[in-house]
């Protein structure tokens, strides 16, 4: 089989356990640690399972941040990937997806004969969800999203995409992109000699300068929008709370005969 | 206030408008003066009676597109009628994997911005409005386009309530895709996986199933329930990703959003991710052993109790009235 070298999309985002906040600026406050994605862990995995299949090949990691955040990029590294690459720039800051796009996609040009590349389908913190089929637009490559099952063989990528009633059986020709839901293969905890290992692997930091970009394409500028209210949403209230005591079903049937649904 | 002129995205399934294009149509009427759809696929001539009944003056069509995923194909014939100056001031899509896939590909093409995940759009000096809930839904964040060129807009399932316009059928129009946005990316086969009965975002009852079911067997209570109440199934992400259901069932964030007149969620603790895509239903009953657990804060009716043993009273009660 042919070497296959495959680039994953990682976020670092805050822990989703904590309660988010936005700063003055509406940005999400991204001060606290960060952490891997976990919808993105399952796209490393998928990553480092293909190129063992094929026998060669490298994962190389790709991460945007504004602050040169690495503790993420380092759990996916201990997972077994190879090397990364780090976009780190003040003015990334209040990127929107395409901005995001834009950068990943000049990133991934910096790594060289790639064969795939995998994203999640939407990431825990923004779930936008797009960013995958930006990104592919602007790397020129086909692509199969929302797989919850990946297969290679014969230059070929073959996905179940999900779908509103079901999935497609999908193909495509390598090179390709392609996005992976929760769930498509069970990701790996990184070993004590991963996470060592992680410590020395290359991380190759860059600003958008180094790749050519203008700062105007990305950050707010870029954006191109402009929030205009942040507002709480009408909370619902709980109503009548009861213990069960062998007759919690009565009650149930007497809530559903007063609402007619029975 | 309104714009000029709004392309929603149509999607139908063997001939069938889905839900969401009609929920988008009846929104893009308050929102623009003229409303057409667009369509990758070729049997547009069948869906344009029902387009036209909600409001679709005109349905853009591809035609055949041999099986090619509708991504590169759409866009591609989007960003040439925006290039030509023929497209519209707004594209509104739904949430939906095709959704994302022509929105997100559009928005590349013709250096764009896009806002997803809507729950409520308007329209506010001349220029579109949209709302996003994040944190779990406890916080929208409304944003407003700048800039030139057509705002890209993705909308949540669910957002907005379908209704005729008592429009005549939409005329067809040709949207010529070009060549080399062909074949790139194929659909070999279809699978249909949602159960028998209501569809889940459609039915008047849903009934959940969650982790605290305990094992995937005992998931047969939850399906016999919802057959019962003429609702539909569905479950929470943990028993979809253990493979206990299908996605297909899924609630949520990243599942499928539902409003029905009752949600029962059965052995679900209620995270926020699930929380998102069911809050809005009308009536909500939940069963936890949990006191404690999250979802009592939204429930009307809350039962602190084991569904091993609650299910199977309900069951068989209603097994009993029929
Ligand atoms: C980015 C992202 C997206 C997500 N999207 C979704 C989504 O779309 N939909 C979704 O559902 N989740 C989603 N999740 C996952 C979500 O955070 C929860 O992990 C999931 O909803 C938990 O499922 P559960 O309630 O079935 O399981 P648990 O959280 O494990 O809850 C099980 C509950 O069952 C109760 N229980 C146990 N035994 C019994 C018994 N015998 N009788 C009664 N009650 C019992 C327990 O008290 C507990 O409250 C997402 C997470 C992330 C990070």
């Amino acid at each position: 089989m042919p070497p296959m070298n495959v680039v994953v999309t990682v976020k670092q985002i805050p822990d989703p356990a904590e309660p988010g906040s936005l700063e003055g600026d509406n940005t999400l406050n991204r001060s606290g640690k960060l952490i891997l994605d976990e919808a993105d862990s399952y796209g490393v995995e998928m990553a480092l399972q293909l190129v063992a299949a094929a026998g060669s090949g490298e994962v190389t990691l790709v991460s945007v941040t504004a602050n040169g955040e690495v503790s993420g990029l380092r759990s996916a590294l201990a997972m077994g990937a190879d090397k990364a690459v780090l976009v780190s720039d003040d003015a990334i800051a209040g990127s929107d997806a395409l901005g995001t796009a834009k950068v990943l996609a000049a990133a991934i040009g910096r790594v060289e004969g790639v064969d795939l590349v995998l994203c999640a389908v939407e990431a825990s913190d923004g779930y936008t969800g797009t960013v995958a089929a930006q990104l592919s637009e602007l790397l020129g490559l086909n692509s199969a999203t929302f797989a919850k099952h990946v297969e290679i063989a014969d230059g070929k990528v073959k996905v179940q995409r999900q779908t509103e009633a079901g999935f497609d059986e999908v193909v495509t020709s390598l090179p390709a992109l392609v996005s992976v839901t929760a769930g498509v293969v069970e990701p790996r905890y990184p070993s004590f000699k991963g996470i060592m290992a992680a410590k020395n692997k290359p991380v190759d930091q860059v600003t958008l300068a180094d790749l050519g970009l203008d700062a105007s394409q990305v950050g707010w500028g870029g954006a191109r929008q402009t929030i205009t209210a942040v507002t709480p949403a009408p909370a619902r209230e709980a109503g009548e709370k009861i213990v069960d005591e062998g007759d919690a079903h009565e009650k149930i049937v007497a809530f559903l005969e007063e609402l007619k649904v029975i | 206030m309104t714009v000029s002129k709004i392309w929603v995205h149509a999607e139908a399934l063997d001939g069938k408008v889905s839900t969401i294009t009609l929920e988008l149509l009846a929104k893009a009427r308050e929102l623009g003066d003229t409303v057409e759809a667009f369509y990758g696929g070729a049997d547009a001539e069948a869906i344009a009676a029902t387009l036209g009944a909600h409001g679709a003056t005109t349905v853009h069509a591809t035609g055949d597109l041999g099986g090619t995923l509708l991504g590169v194909p759409v866009a591609a014939a989007l960003a040439a009628k925006v290039a030509a100056g023929a497209g519209p001031d707004a594209f509104l899509f739904g949430t939906t994997p095709d959704g994302r896939d022509i929105a997100g590909r559009l928005s590349a093409k013709i250096d764009r911005p896009l806002l997803s995940n809507n729950v409520e759009l308007d329209v506010a000096d001349g220029k579109l409005v949209a709302t996003t809930p994040v944190f779990g839904g406890t916080v929208n964040v409304t944003t407003t386009f700048a800039g030139d060129g057509p705002a890209i807009v993705l909308a949540r399932p669910k957002s907005f309530a379908a209704a005729e316009s008592g429009g005549g059928a939409a005329a067809v129009q040709a949207l010529d895709v070009p060549a080399d946005a062909l074949g790139g990316t194929t659909i070999v086969e279809r699978h249909v996986e949602e159960s028998t009965g209501p569809k889940l975002d459609e039915a008047a009852v849903v009934v959940s199933g969650g982790r605290g079911l305990g094992e995937a067997d005992k998931y047969e209570m939850i399906e016999t329930l919802a057959k019962l109440l003429h609702g539909a199934p569905g479950a929470s992400r943990a028993i979809v990703d253990a493979g206990w259901v299908p996605y297909a069932y899924q609630v949520g964030q990243t599942g499928k959003v539902v409003k029905p007149t009752v949600y029962m969620a059965c052995g679900i603790s209620g995270a926020t991710q699930h929380l998102v895509g069911m809050k809005g239903s009308k009536n909500i009953i939940a069963i936890n052993k949990d006191e404690e657990a999250p979802i009592f804060g939204v429930a009307d009716l809350g039962i602190v109790g084991d569904v091993h043993k609650v299910l199977p009273k309900l069951i068989e009660a209603l097994q009993s009235r029929s």
